[in-house]
């Protein structure tokens, strides 16, 4: 645009030249084009999760706007007039009566709830999917460690704002969740009833919560989703994105297409590629059809009621957690304080805060942990296959199993009908997963992943098995090798793979406890593993299988080794 | 008085007065259970019918209820069971059962319209119970569906579902899924209680009330889902089940496309 010289201005000839230098020479967008729009980035399919969380955000801004012209969020009561008959003259409260209208009476009203919904499952989704990706190819590492976090924060963010909406509608669904958090907070001790009347604004259900819900659910709660988000893609930007390792790809460089224009065509219509998923989704099939379940009133519970899935993990921590060991042993415990006894009911609150609890914490803290296991202080673009990490994707394995067990926990009512089981049952033997399948996961896993490294160094050093047997004159049967090309080469011998780190005694000569345990931990970590091919070994590997590799036209290389 | 007076330390006047107490707490107790009992304007039956029934009883119930249905260790006693019961549990195909468990199955309907009749006809007969409604009683289109939806989700969704989708009970014990059920037989399970469901007897849910809730039932199976495939109309498990399967499936299968192109 303005590439005017010291010398000689720049003097536009066209008319959107005119137009074009107008503005830029007053709002400099050359300049910000120039460092964008040149921003490389790497292809890889995996890579594109964070930008289906952003997609399906922008959605939700936008479906959301739309409800918040016609949803009210009071909790007055009213009788039903609307065109659904099974609920006409029926006493409800406002908000559901007006989501009922939303659904029924509102041209488009419908389809833009379950546009709103099914992209907020999508959104969490892909947050959650995301993350894992990140997690599994060690992209947390330096210098995206406060990266990592800021994305953590969006994942509680996400959950927050899923929760609050799910809310919203007033339901008999959405009130039995709020009656189950109402039942946790009541369980924290002394301060408990205290701080569900704080947030019903009394007794529950009160006639508040839905208004307070309703503001947090659209002005907090997004202002600081796009906040985080900011900083989130000011960081990518910063670091620049990371890549797998390939031929030319090195921890300095970043190989792939510029944002423009390739890459702004490319995202420009993968945002429309998910809305026109979603939107196909969402004229297909029902989400929460909030008239199955009718008006919230506090005694109903209905049968298969669950939260939506990404709060279904506590909700199935609570249906695991036993109400009571034996006859005698009911988890309830009196803290006699001055003014008298306080209930810890620890068979509601360790379920609902411990898994969370355990999850985030390790979750916030792992950039941290590995560095320390590690002792690694280097910036890290390049990213790690997860076989080539055995103990940290095994116990992120461990980690999404754990997950997992809870998460089922919550559908162990339909588990149990449509596999013809018995419920408790089913509660057995999650009850016994959740707490030993973390550990089978974990020893499993990192099996595995030592197994496919020791594939990938079958691989590097004598090739891949072709599958074509060859009979050699004299009677051998060979099956032929084929060494593999040198862009799969490089994939396969080129990674970090740290040992253990033994600790070092001292100028006293003694060794510290902390060093201990680093080096404890360190063993646990890195005993077990499989060295990556070295240069030497393959040239040696090279010269031995020239015969077998050749195949069997060359009979006198075969005998002569 | 007089009378009663002289003869009161007479050696019966014990065993009548006792006889007078009985009678009358029996008399109080039948009137009151009758009044907590399901009574419909009974379909009639022939003596015919009790005839051919207790034939069809013998030779396909008798062997677990016992030969004039008084019971045995595999299952319980008939007398007093009612018509509606026996229409209930044979006409649904629950009965004759199909293996021991926690509740029976149902399977296809093993006798005619006309047989099940002479069975149920044969089971009233051996002691009152609740009788088969008449068609009146069970019209859905007589029936508030907007009120019988409030019952319903009072009385009945936290086995059945909200949506009348079925659930689970404890130990392979479930309510099943009330759509495609008859409204005779959603009408007999109210008043029989049968598996492991209560009885809702009249005093509980009148039989004008059990008709808003077949009214209910019939709507919501009648007019479909509005929002598209109800995918089960098993709630969010479903929901996330899809999104998590389909949706992001095809959310990876365009991001695979999209970058297939280098590298």
């Amino acid at each position: 645009m303005s590439s005017s010289t010291a010398t000689q201005p720049y003097v536009p000839k066209t008319r959107v030249g005119k137009v074009t230098d107008y503005v830029d020479s007053r709002v400099g967008g050359s300049g910000i084009v120039k460092e964008f729009g040149r921003k490389i980035f790497p292809d890889h399919w995996t890579f594109m999760f964070g930008e289906v969380a952003l997609y399906t955000f922008v959605i939700l801004l936008i479906s959301g706007t739309f409800l918040t012209f016609f949803y009210d969020p009071s909790m007055a009561e009213t009788h039903y007039e609307g065109s659904y008959l099974p609920l006409r003259g029926v006493e409800m409260s406002v908000a559901y009566a007006s989501s009922l209208d939303i659904s029924f009476d509102i041209r488009g009203g419908l389809f833009m709830r379950q546009v709103h919904h099914w992209s907020a499952l999508l959104f969490v989704a892909s947050v959650a999917v995301h993350m894992l990706r990140v997690f599994f190819t060690g992209a947390f590492r330096r210098p995206r460690e406060f990266n990592w976090v800021v994305g953590c924060v969006l994942l509680i963010l996400s959950l927050a704002a899923g929760f609050t909406g799910y809310s919203l509608p007033d339901d008999l669904l959405s009130g039995n969740g709020l009656r189950i958090i109402d039942g946790v907070m009541k369980a924290i001790p002394v301060v408990g009833t205290y701080l569900s009347f704080f947030l019903f604004g009394g007794e529950f259900p009160g006639t508040a919560i839905i208004g307070r819900l309703y503001v947090l659910h659209i002005l907090l709660i997004p202002a600081v989703i796009l906040l985080m988000i900011g900083i989130h893609l000011f960081m990518v930007v910063l670091h620049k994105h990371s890549q797998f390792p390939g031929p030319g790809r090195t921890n300095t460089n970043v190989v792939g297409y510029p944002v423009g224009p390739v890459y702004a065509a490319k995202a420009g219509g993968f945002f429309f590629i998910v809305f026109g998923v979603l939107a196909a989704i969402s004229a297909a099939f029902t989400i929460n059809p909030i008239w199955n379940y009718g008006p919230y009133d506090p005694s109903p519970v209905s049968a298969g009621t669950q939260p939506d899935w990404y709060i279904g993990w506590v909700d199935g921590a609570l249906r695991l957690m036993p109400g009571t060991l034996g006859p005698n042993f009911d988890f309830e415990f009196m803290i006699p304080f001055p003014w008298g006894d306080n209930a810890l009911s620890l068979n509601v609150l360790f379920p609902a805060l411990v898994p969370a609890t355990i999850i985030f914490a390790l979750m916030f803290t792992w950039p941290w942990i590995e560095a320390w296991i590690t002792k690694d202080k280097r910036e890290h673009h390049l990213l790690d296959r997860p076989r080539n990490a055995p103990t940290r994707t095994a116990i992120g394995v461990a980690g999404v199993v754990f997950y997992c067990i809870q998460w089922a926990a919550a559908s162990s009512d339909l588990i149990a009908t449509h596999f013809l089981v018995s419920l408790n049952d089913v509660l057995y033997v999650l009850r016994f997963l959740v707490i030993f399948g973390p550990v089978i996961a974990f020893m499993v896993t990192r099996r595995i992943a030592l197994a496919l490294q020791r594939k990938d160094r079958e691989i590097a050093l004598h090739g891949r098995e072709t599958g074509r047997i060859v009979r050699l004159p004299h009677g051998e049967f060979i099956e032929v090798h084929e060494p593999v090309d040198d862009y799969k080469l490089y994939k396969l011998v080129s990674f970090n793979s740290p040992e253990v780190s033994i600790p070092r005694a001292d100028a006293n000569g003694k060794v510290g406890l902390v060093d201990k345990v680093h080096g404890r931990v360190s063993r646990f970590f890195f005993e077990d593993r499989v060295a990556p091919v070295t240069p030497r070994e393959l040239e040696e590997s090279h010269h031995d299988h020239h015969g077998e590799v050749a195949g069997a036209q060359d009979r006198e290389a075969i005998t002569s080794r | 008085m007089k009378a009663l007076s002289q003869r009161r330390r007479h050696p019966l006047a014990a065993v009548a007065l006792l006889l007078m107490a009985l009678l009358v707490t029996g008399g109080i107790y039948a009137v009151a259970s009758s009044a907590n009992e399901a009574k419909a304007q009974a379909v009639t039956f022939t003596a015919n019918d009790v005839e051919e029934g207790g034939k069809l009883f013998a030779a396909n119930c008798a062997s677990c209820h016992g030969m004039g249905a008084t019971g045995s260790d595999a299952a319980p006693s008939l007398v007093g069971a009612g018509a509606a019961s026996v229409d209930f549990q044979v006409g649904s195909g629950r009965m004759p059962m199909q293996m021991d468990g926690p509740q029976a199955q149902v399977k296809p309907v093993q006798f005619t319209d006309e047989q099940v009749g002479q069975m149920a006809a044969y089971v009233a007969s051996l002691g009152a119970g609740p009788a088969i409604p008449t068609d009146e009683m069970v019209d859905a289109s007589e029936g508030d569906p907007a009120h019988g939806g409030e019952l319903f989700r009072v009385n009945c969704a936290m086995c059945h579902n909200a949506a009348a989708a079925g659930g689970a009970l404890t130990r392979g014990k479930y309510a099943p899924a009330i759509d495609g059920t008859s409204e005779r037989h959603i009408y007999e399970a109210m008043v029989t209680g049968p598996q492991n469901m209560p009885v809702f007897s009249d005093a509980n849910i009148t039989p004008e009330d059990k008709q808003d809730i077949i009214a209910f039932l019939k709507t919501i199976e009648s007019q479909g889902s509005p929002g598209g495939a109800a995918l089960g109309s098993l709630g969010p498990v479903s929901e996330g089940l899809f999104i998590w399967v389909a949706g992001l499936g095809v959310i990876i299968a365009f991001t695979v496309w999209l970058t297939s192109r280098s590298s």
